[in-house]
């Protein structure tokens, strides 16, 4: 494994918030740069606001295209409790970008399990922990759909990619209309 | 041409279909094979269609391909099953146009009720099998089937995972072929499948595979990685990929061509390194063949038949490395659920409340089977619900049936639900079943059929009415109901399920994430007159929750304003407002 010099990161969350946008943002960029690039996605069933998870590989030559336990260099969270539950996928000098925001699963909900407590200072004891409220800071901007893109934000600046990289990738990738909203989430959380 | 693009397994197959020349593609939408037909669309010089069952997909490719284009059907694993008709017998006659069958298979059931191993398929039906290992092969692939079917009068199986459909890479994109057109010739030698026909043709497939076996070691498909020779290694598809990223040094067969198995090439190879391992996902298929040749090698002995292979894995069973990972944080599941403002959890709201059991089909409602909302007892493929339901009542006699009904989806009933229901008038049934018509192909992505009025190339043409259906079919009693009418839909469900005739009860409400929908509203809890009686989150809507002290709170990014749970409180605690 140490040869390998295959960045590897994760995006975890609830069905429906978006993270196949992101990892098509991210393919995007990688392969921009000149990178080989694997990503792997849910589609179908488990995506109905269940557990999802997107892997991004990118090197100079890539095989497997998921990432495994150990081996996230970095992890981008929608939601805290995804966080916690993927968080021993981090390597362990890993960089953890997390939303902090509840969706209660239906096991909370219906009184079977309990949402932890503390997770955000539970797990920024472990890793390099970036946390914010962006599902607040995209309502404050006028559209809760663009949380994820301040997310992706705060990510960026844990990579090695020119900010105007990611503006233009984010104007090829995203709807026209949305263009404009997108590139201002994404600076927010770059900028923050 | 020479541009590079990221491409989704499934977008680069419909890229090789259109390199390839295809003329015609017909499928039925099904996790993981879906946005083949979803990007097959996007080219104009393809005829492409929902067909309403992956029999009727199969039979539309093999038509084409008879009259001499290339033609194609896609389809998940298990639909390969309803297709399998055609599919054993089109094995003998072959083709005049090439024609591939793309299966998808589902190794750990990210969307599906079994994990059946296509090449198993395959084997019983004589039909040769191609499997890709990345996107750019599987766009590469996809050509090649089609010069091996017209090379050797013979449908091919592009066989795909989960894993690779759903994974994207760079493709390099190349030109169209000029597509062929063969002239048909009358050759009811080939295309009669009588007996008398289909026993010199059942010759000809024998010979076929044996050619293919031999021809096996040329194929460009197939290749071998010649490295440390202490450890080798036969592999194709998405295994292959693990075994380059755990062992890049061991020595590789990689199988492209997965059945027949070119044996010579596998024998050469064994001979060739110490210890040879068979790394293949699901069925020890490619094991059982190579073990019969009396070669040693080591498969399903230290590799599991269940889910998923991974890198990590073969560390650990080969190469004896304890791979260091944290224990993993014990948090509460978050298994998939129906969307706020879901349909089906009106209705289901109300079985629940009736103590009614439902024999479930394919479909988001499936999730019906699970807490909180616990009505589906049954499922287990496309339209059982109406014929198993009809099973219990011939078995049990008419009151048994009348705390039970079938649930089955618009697109679900029309693929094969509506056999089932013509078996009930035909046979006097007096069940209930209950369609629940969303308007579209739900879990798949929201994909059209013959009952939305519109094709998969977005052409408007007549629907299909399913009232009228039912009725043709000879159901005396079908009713109509909105789906989040919960009242009228409980009075409904009384009459009919004691009703002592058969019924169908139409509910009808489009899936709440269907384009161009529009939510006017939103509810919201008045905390004041909230008793706490825990009425509202009964059918686990997501978007409803509770505080500490029990009172109900609405989340506003989530609710669609459906207004479910605003009928089932009591104290008029929840209001309907402007979104």
């Amino acid at each position: 494994m140490a040869e390998n010099k295959t960045k590897n990161i994760m995006i975890v969350g609830v069905g429906g918030q978006g993270t196949l946008l992101t990892s098509r943002i991210l393919g995007g960029i990688t392969v921009a740069a000149g990178y080989d690039v694997k990503l792997s996605e849910v589609h179908g069933m488990a995506q109905r606001g269940g557990s999802v998870v997107t892997f991004v590989r990118y090197g100079e030559k890539v095989a497997e295209p998921i990432v495994e336990e150990g081996q996230a260099d970095l992890l981008i969270a929608f939601e805290k409790l995804e966080a916690k539950r993927y968080a021993h996928f981090l390597k362990k000098d890993g960089t953890l970008v997390v939303n902090d925001q509840k969706i209660e699963p239906i096991t909370v909900v219906t009184g079977a399990a309990q949402y932890p407590e503390n997770i955000i200072e539970e797990l920024s004891s472990k890793y390099e922990t970036y946390s914010i409220d962006a599902m607040g800071e995209a309502l404050a901007l006028g559209n809760s759909k663009v949380f994820n893109i301040i997310v992706l934000g705060v990510a960026a600046k844990h990579m090695d990619f020119s900010k105007e990289d990611w503006l233009k990738v984010i104007e090829n990738t995203v709807p026209p209309k949305t263009v404009e909203m997108n590139k201002k989430a994404f600076l927010l959380g770059y900028e923050s | 041409m020479s541009e590079k693009k990221i491409m989704l397994g499934n977008e680069a197959i419909a890229r090789g279909a259109y390199e390839a020349g295809v003329k015609v593609s017909a499928a039925y939408p099904g996790t993981p094979s879906t946005e083949i037909s979803e990007n097959i669309v996007k080219y104009d010089e393809i005829y492409a269609e929902w067909s309403p069952n992956e029999k009727v997909a199969m039979e539309v490719a093999i038509g084409a391909s008879i009259s001499g284009v290339r033609a194609m059907a896609s389809m998940k694993h298990v639909g390969v099953n309803v297709a399998s008709d055609p599919l054993y017998t089109i094995s003998y006659s072959g083709v005049n146009g090439g024609l591939v069958l793309v299966a998808a298979d589902d190794p750990g059931l990210y969307s599906s009720q079994n994990e059946q191993d296509t090449r198993c398929v395959a084997r019983a039906a004589q039909v040769p099998v191609i499997e890709p290992s990345d996107s750019q092969e599987a766009k590469d692939f996809m050509k090649y089937a089609f010069d091996l079917s017209e090379k050797y009068d013979t449908p091919v199986i592009l066989r795909t995972t989960t894993r690779l459909s759903h994974s994207q890479g760079p493709v390099t994109l190349e030109d169209r072929v000029e597509p062929i057109d063969v002239p048909y010739e009358r050759n009811i030698q080939k295309y009669v499948m009588m007996p008398g026909m289909a026993k010199q043709r059942h010759i000809y497939v024998e010979q076929r595979m044996k050619q293919m076996a031999q021809d096996g070691a040329d194929m460009p498909i197939n290749r071998v990685e010649m490295g440390d020779t202490k450890i080798g290694f036969i592999a194709s598809g998405i295994a292959y990929q693990y075994v380059k990223e755990a062992c890049p040094e061991a020595s590789v067969l990689k199988l492209g061509l997965v059945h027949p198995l070119p044996r010579k090439m596998i024998e050469e190879f064994a001979a060739k390194v110490d210890k040879l391992y068979i790394f293949e996902e699901l069925e020890p298929v490619f094991e059982e063949q190579i073990k019969s040749w009396g070669i040693e090698c080591v498969g399903k002995e230290i590799f599991t038949l269940q889910g998923e292979y991974s890198a990590n894995m073969l560390r650990k069973a080969v190469l004896g490395e304890e791979v260091e990972v944290a224990e993993p944080a014990q948090v509460p599941a978050r298994p998939p659920i129906l969307c706020p403002g879901c349909p089906h959890r009106s209705v289901y709201s109300v079985l629940n409340k009736l103590k009614i059991h439902a024999a479930g089909d394919i479909g988001c409602y499936t999730l019906g089977a699970v807490a909180p909302l616990n009505v589906v007892d049954t499922t287990v493929c496309m339209g059982a619900s109406i014929s198993t339901l009809h099973g219990m009542e011939k078995a049990k006699g008419k009151d048994y049936v009348k705390n039970w009904v079938a649930v089955i989806g618009d697109s679900t009933f029309l693929h094969t639900g509506v056999n089932s229901l013509m078996n009930m008038a035909y046979n006097q049934a007096t069940g209930t079943v209950m369609i629940l018509d969303n308007s579209t192909t739900g879990m798949t992505g929201h994909q059209d059929h013959a009952a939305t009025g519109k094709t998969l190339k977005g052409e408007v043409v007549p629907a299909i009415n399913i009232y009228d259906l039912c009725k043709t079919i000879g159901v005396k009693n079908v009713t109509v109901v909105n789906a989040f009418d919960i009242e009228t839909l409980e009075k409904v469900i009384k009459e009919e399920t004691q009703r002592e005739e058969l019924s169908v009860i139409i509910t009808q409400s489009p899936c709440v994430l269907l384009k161009g929908n529009v939510f006017p509203n939103k509810c919201r809890v008045i905390p004041e007159k909230c008793k706490k009686c825990g009425a509202c989150l009964r059918p686990g809507c997501p978007a409803l929750t509770k505080t500490a002290d029990g009172v109900a709170v609405i989340d506003e990014t989530m609710c669609n304003g459906c207004g479910l749970c605003m009928q089932l409180c009591k104290f008029g605690a929840i209001e309907k407002v402007e979104a």
